[in-house]
């Protein structure tokens, strides 16, 4: 490379850096001066308010908590699940495991309103109880309950688990527990000595990932749980949004990120033990052989199946037929402007806003992330420093980040407080790390011979890229560039802080036309849902196809 | 001890057993011998109580063990990747299958100790068994299989995962320890100088069934079928097909079996030069391959007839190209069938 390219691949390289710097880190710098000296001197005293009030301890708490019950009940669901699927060959074995990751995808807003359709006080649930036992009340009372929020992190977070705890068991094999048995060791002998122990670090990391999962979930909380159930997330938007209590805000942020980064810790240390063991042959799944392992089986399905598709197939179902008839006014009603009030705009609009937010943040986040990658795929320094570096915004909840830019972007020369901009560029924020992570396995599975021998071949640079990179790494592009406009579509923590009046997206008008007593306004929710969640399977089903190659590293 | 008899197995479609039946007499060694995708593993497996039979039996003095299930059986078995317990010390993986049975602590440190020494591993308890080299795995390996003092051992492949030098010191070791212990044993494994050198019977298989039981000895000296010859690496297999060489040698046969449908020349029996005793064969053709082996060279001469034969030759007597005569001993001429 001559002097003059590798100083041009340098300013190429400093547009990401920057990008971060500026509205990543920043912000983030802001926000902590916020929290440390409110009025311009190191002031602690939102801390010591913090930890000396028992509402704010209180909060704490119930964070941690409600983050260990789910994780705990997600766990006891998986780990018999991911028995069944690293032992047993079955029919839908493979497109069941990789269904399963659809929540992954699906925007909290779609999720926590499905689950309410599903488990609510007028939910179908109770409807169906009521009918059957000719009931005058609704027997299952979820609403506003911990139990709610825990089943819907669970249906988050159970293919996670699912697929870290299979694919360890497939891969350290069934071989020892066959000497064990051979050595005279029963059913319960091996669960206890060989399979519990042997998945011990699978078990670890899916822990520690769904715990932070739990740790830093919002939407879910906030539209099922309500300011009762505060979590920390709810409780910085709460003290932000609603009390303007901005230093207090501030120093739950500066809590939350210091938890953030000692988990994370945590799971990367997990992961390391991932890689550790014995080496062991090829997994081998079997046909089932006895009834037993057949009834295990179908109850794996079953549960799946059921967890999944209920509340989502539940949600279209509403959408069509609220009353009992099929009425199609929630989606006909999506064009008028008719709750001016509510929303200042008709939700159509914010159809397209959000249409128009994504491809804006996919394109940027594609653009970013692809140089990202390749800076980070060079050997040496660059690459050490700048992957955990661009990781970071996977680390900081939404709602930390939209809180920062908030308070940081307000002022010259960055004004972006009341521009529609500040949307699709916190979306990209949130949305690098994804394409980040789909890009480079791709990138790093092109074998440097490969270009070498196009080099020998007479290929020049551009030639070398357009015939040789391009075309192998375009599955991971594609995946990346999918994620990044999913991502984009539901993102609800950071939007909602930073949306203005005409600039809302459909995760922030469903959220506010939920909180509408009127049936219309849930109407139109519930098609607005449909339509979210229609298009983030869609997503889902193309980056599931070309995942099949084995791209992307989620 | 062990019978095996007609035992079927198939996966899905795929039938990987078909009517076995052999026997291992009480200290024997049997071999099963066979390529990748014979059945010996799944026989064993089966024989281990991992794998269900389809059909056939399978009696233990004279005990028939179907439904028994693996625990119960008290069969050593060990693995070709030796499946040690990754999570668990030397020792621990040693003692496993004491504590199964419930021996006492005092009990278990004896045996696991003595176990140590018989395998020459003495004072690695504590070792981590990721941090050992392959060699020392399969001993500890070994020493797991034997601690239970199990009726029957069963080894798949134990030294499959070794290297070459390795793999014969260890295969002589290994028989010696089964030995000392009185042992029954079946040992897979797909190399046939091993199976040599370890096994006291063969059995040699191919797609599901065994083609020939016979002691290394007389496996080699008389290999019954065109498959179990090709097996064991001889190359000088004639069919009915191949013209009037392949007659001419059934002809040759004193006591030409009917239905013999190859002839095989066993290597042992070619050499250089003329021959005057009439009880052999002259032939003539030219050198035209040779590899050194360092005792001897594996040459390749092409007959006049168009046949080609191989076989080890302490020297060189020609150039490359150059013509020779070739005699074959009548007794090296060996009928097969099919």
């Amino acid at each position: 490379m001559s002097g003059l390219t590798r100083r041009a691949a340098l300013l190429v390289y400093l547009v990401p850096l920057v990008f971060l710097a500026v509205f990543f880190l920043y912000p983030l710098l802001s926000l902590f001066d916020l929290s440390l000296r409110p009025d311009g001197a190191l002031d602690l005293s939102a801390f010591a308010r913090l930890m000396s009030t028992d509402y704010y301890v209180g909060t704490l708490v119930f964070t941690v908590y409600q983050a260990m019950v789910s994780t705990i009940a997600t766990l006891a669901l998986a780990l018999p699940c991911a028995f069944v699927f690293a032992r047993y060959q079955f029919r839908g074995r493979s497109l069941l495991l990789s269904l399963a990751t659809l929540p992954f995808v699906l925007p909290t807003v779609v999720v926590a309103l499905a689950f309410a359709v599903v488990l609510g006080d007028g939910g179908l649930l109770n409807d169906l109880l009521r009918t059957l036992f000719s009931l005058d009340y609704s027997p299952v009372q979820l609403e506003r309950t911990l139990t709610l929020i825990i089943i819907v992190h669970v249906f988050y977070n159970f293919a996670i688990a699912l697929r870290i705890i299979t694919s360890y068991w497939s891969s350290v094999g069934f071989a020892t527990e066959e000497a064990a048995r051979s050595l005279g060791a029963r059913e319960l002998d091996l669960w206890r000595d060989i399979r519990l122990p042997l998945i011990r670090p699978a078990m670890l990391s899916a822990a520690v990932l769904v715990f932070i999962f739990c740790f830093t979930s919002f939407g879910v909380v906030l539209i099922l749980g309500g300011i009762r159930f505060a979590t920390l997330e709810v409780q910085i938007y709460y003290q932000a949004v609603s009390i303007f209590n901005l230093p207090l805000a501030a120093a739950l942020s500066l809590v939350q990120i210091v938890a953030m980064l000692a988990m994370l810790i945590v799971y990367t240390g997990t992961q390391r033990r991932l890689q550790v063991g014995l080496a062991s042959r090829a997994a081998i799944v079997r046909k089932p052989r006895t009834a037993t392992q057949r009834a295990m089986i179908s109850a794996c399905v079953i549960l799946i199946a059921g967890l999944l598709f209920t509340p989502l197939l539940a949600l279209i179902w509403r959408s069509l037929f609220l009353t009992g008839r099929l009425d199609l006014s929630g989606y006909t009603g999506l064009v008028e402007r008719s709750r001016a009030s509510l929303l200042f705009i008709a939700p159509l609009e914010a159809v397209f806003n959000s249409l128009r937010f994504a491809v804006m943040a996919m394109t940027a986040a594609f653009v970013l992330g692809l140089i990202a990658s390749h800076m980070i795929n060079r050997k040496g320094r660059w690459s050490r420093y700048s992957d955990p570096l661009f990781m970071l915004p996977l680390a900081t909840s939404a709602v930390t980040l939209g809180f920062g830019f908030i308070i940081a972007l307000d002022e010259p020369p960055l004004n972006l407080r009341s521009s529609w901009l500040i949307i699709p560029v916190s979306h990209t924020l949130v949305a690098l790390p994804f394409v980040i992570r789909s890009v480079l396995p791709s990138l790093r599975a092109v074998p440097p011979s490969l270009g070498e021998a196009a080099r020998v071949l007479g290929a020049r640079p551009l030639t070398r890229l357009l015939t040789i990179d391009a075309p192998l790494v375009s599955r991971g592009l594609v995946v990346g560039a999918t994620f990044a406009f999913m991502v984009s579509m539901g993102e609800f923590g950071a939007s909602l802080f930073v949306a203005q009046r005409e600039s809302v997206t459909i995760p922030v008008v469903i959220y506010r036309l939920i909180g509408d007593p009127g049936l219309s306004s849930y109407r139109q929710a519930l098609a607005m849902s449909v339509i979210l969640m229609l298009v983030c399977a869609g997503g889902f089903l193309m980056i599931e196809r070309l995942r099949a190659a084995g791209v992307a590293e989620f | 001890m062990l019978e095996i008899e007609n035992v079927s197995h198939a996966y899905g479609d795929l039938v990987s057993l078909n009517r076995v039946s052999l026997r291992v007499g009480s200290g024997e060694i049997v071999c099963l011998l066979g390529p990748s995708g014979c059945g010996k593993t799944t026989l064993l497996r089966i024989v281990a109580g991992l794998e269900a039979a389809a059909e056939g039996a399978i009696r233990f003095a004279g005990v028939d063990l179907a439904g028994a299930p693996a625990h119960r059986r008290n069969f050593g078995l060990m693995f070709q990747d030796f499946a040690l317990f990754p999570h668990m010390n030397v020792a621990d993986n040693i003692a496993y299958g004491l504590r199964r049975r419930g021996e006492s602590k005092r009990v278990i440190a004896r045996e696991v100790e003595s176990l140590l020494a018989r395998v020459g591993l003495p004072g690695m308890r504590a070792r981590d068994v990721a941090a050992l080299s392959g060699g020392q795995q399969q001993r500890v390996a070994l020493a797991r299989s034997l601690a239970p003092r199990p009726r029957l051992l069963m080894l798949d492949e134990p030294l499959g995962s070794l290297d070459a030098q390795l793999r014969d010191q260890l295969a002589l070791e290994l028989r010696q320890i089964i030995k000392d212990q009185g042992l029954s044993a079946i040992y897979v494994t797909h190399d046939h100088r091993e199976a040599y050198a370890v096994a006291d019977k063969i059995a040699v298989m191919n797609i599901g069934a065994v083609e020939q039981v016979a002691t290394p000895q007389s496996l080699y000296r008389k290999p019954k079928t065109a498959f179990v010859a090709m097996f064991l690496g001889m190359r000088n297999i004639f069919g009915a097909g191949q013209g009037d060489f392949a007659a001419r040698l059934l002809s040759a046969l004193e006591c030409g079996r009917a239905e013999a449908r190859a002839v095989l020349i066993h290597p042992s029996g070619i050499a250089f030069g003329t021959t005057t005793e009439d009880r052999s064969l002259c032939l003539d053709g030219a050198l035209v391959g040779a590899v050194f082996r360092g005792d001897y060279y594996d040459v390749n001469v092409s007959l006049d007839c168009g046949a080609s034969l191989y076989f080890p030759s302490p020297t060189l007597p020609v150039e490359f190209g150059a013509e020779t005569p070739v005699r074959v001993a009548k007794d090296a001429l060996i009928a097969l069938d099919g």
